[in-house]
């Protein structure tokens, strides 16, 4: 008998994984409402530190996707969880690469990359607006967020320094 | 270039381990500079492919290389080196942070570390908004959408279904 929760987790990921216009990055929203507020799978802070986790990490930033199924359903719910938010893309990316070279100059191909960009845009801004919702409940807190992201547009260093000093800072009791 | 079916697991299995705060710089370097499986122009061209289709970039990255020198087992071996170490770190990672979770200097470096990461999060979108700053259509579809998904919570196939075709029309439109 697979456990009824393998399912809906396939579920899930199936459909947001060719809803992921932007990467993992785009969908944070749309997993926080559905595991938080729809599925009550965790809580705010339990996601929040999947996504901590998940950034600790070396590896792409859908690993988060994992966390989530382990969340729920262990070992199993993480290794469906990243393949079912990989299966469907990866099989469209596979047909659209074949046909790539066809569709080179086409004036609708310029079009679809020009016009999801914004969307993209405002889709993973939404990422850091309800992760910061999310995460931070302190002034501390806030003003950690708000240093990496002027450090990351204002300097070249390397983002794994700004959460090592971010771990640092959390640790001692400071955010 | 003759690339195997073992290269690609191997290169993308060394990517994914390096990858620490994200894995496109390291996965230039293997690709382009190191093991010159593909030029310049040509990585520029599958990570255009890669990003603007749906699903994780950094994956679709492997599965457009992949399948360009070894067809859909390429693919396959290329997503699996990728995906491999990483995901057995971070589930390594959240095992021992389940043991240690009760300690407070624990729960609060993670908490440290997620905003921070919010943070990163933030700087790469205001990153890509850089291009549209003189563009005021396209801006406005950037701020409906970010109202729409974080201040309303629609729920997102909504949000895609009424907003991606809006904002490709009028690419249509502007670019005739």
């Amino acid at each position: 008998m697979i456990n009824p929760l393998l399912i809906e987790l396939a579920l899930q990921f199936l459909t947001l994984s060719l809803l992921s216009i932007g990467g993992a990055n785009a969908i944070i929203p749309e997993m926080h409402l559905r595991a938080v507020d729809i599925e009550h799978w965790m809580t705010d802070a339990d996601f929040s530190q999947m996504f901590a986790l998940s950034q600790a990490a070396p590896g792409p930033n859908v690993l988060i996707v994992s966390l989530i199924g382990w969340k729920v359903a262990g070992i199993a719910g993480a290794l469906v969880s990243i393949a079912a938010m990989c299966g469907p893309s990866s099989v469209l990316t596979y047909q659209v690469a074949r046909a790539w070279d066809r569709f080179r100059d086409a004036p609708l191909r310029t079009a679809i990359e020009r016009g999801l960009a914004p969307v993209t845009v405002g889709l993973i801004l939404s990422s850091g607006f309800v992760l910061t919702r999310t995460t931070d409940h302190s002034w501390p807190a806030y003003a950690t967020t708000g240093s990496t992201l002027l450090l990351a547009l204002t300097t070249r260093l390397h983002p794994l320094w700004m959460l090592i000093a971010a771990a640092v800072l959390g640790a001692l009791g400071v955010v | 270039m003759r690339v195997t079916t073992g290269d690609l697991f191997w290169g993308f299995l060394k990517v994914g381990v390096s990858g620490f705060g994200g894995v496109l710089p390291f996965a230039h370097r293997s690709i382009v500079e190191h093991n010159r499986w593909l030029t310049e122009p040509e990585f520029t061209e599958a990570l255009s492919l890669a990003q603007f289709l749906p699903g994780p970039n950094i994956v679709n990255l492997s599965v457009i290389i992949g399948r360009r020198f070894q067809g859909p087992i390429g693919a396959a071996a290329a997503t699996l080196g990728l995906m491999l170490m990483p995901l057995a770190i971070v589930l390594l990672l959240a095992m021992l942070f389940a043991q240690f979770a009760h300690v407070e200097a624990v729960r609060n470096a993670c908490a440290g570390v997620s905003a921070g990461a919010s943070g990163l999060v933030l700087s790469i979108a205001l990153k890509m908004a850089r291009p549209m700053r003189r563009l005021p259509l396209q801006l406005g579809i950037a701020a409906t959408t970010f109202a729409a998904i974080a201040l309303l919570r629609v729920p997102l196939p909504w949000a895609l279904g009424v907003l991606a075709p809006l904002s490709i029309g009028i690419a249509w439109w502007s670019n005739r």
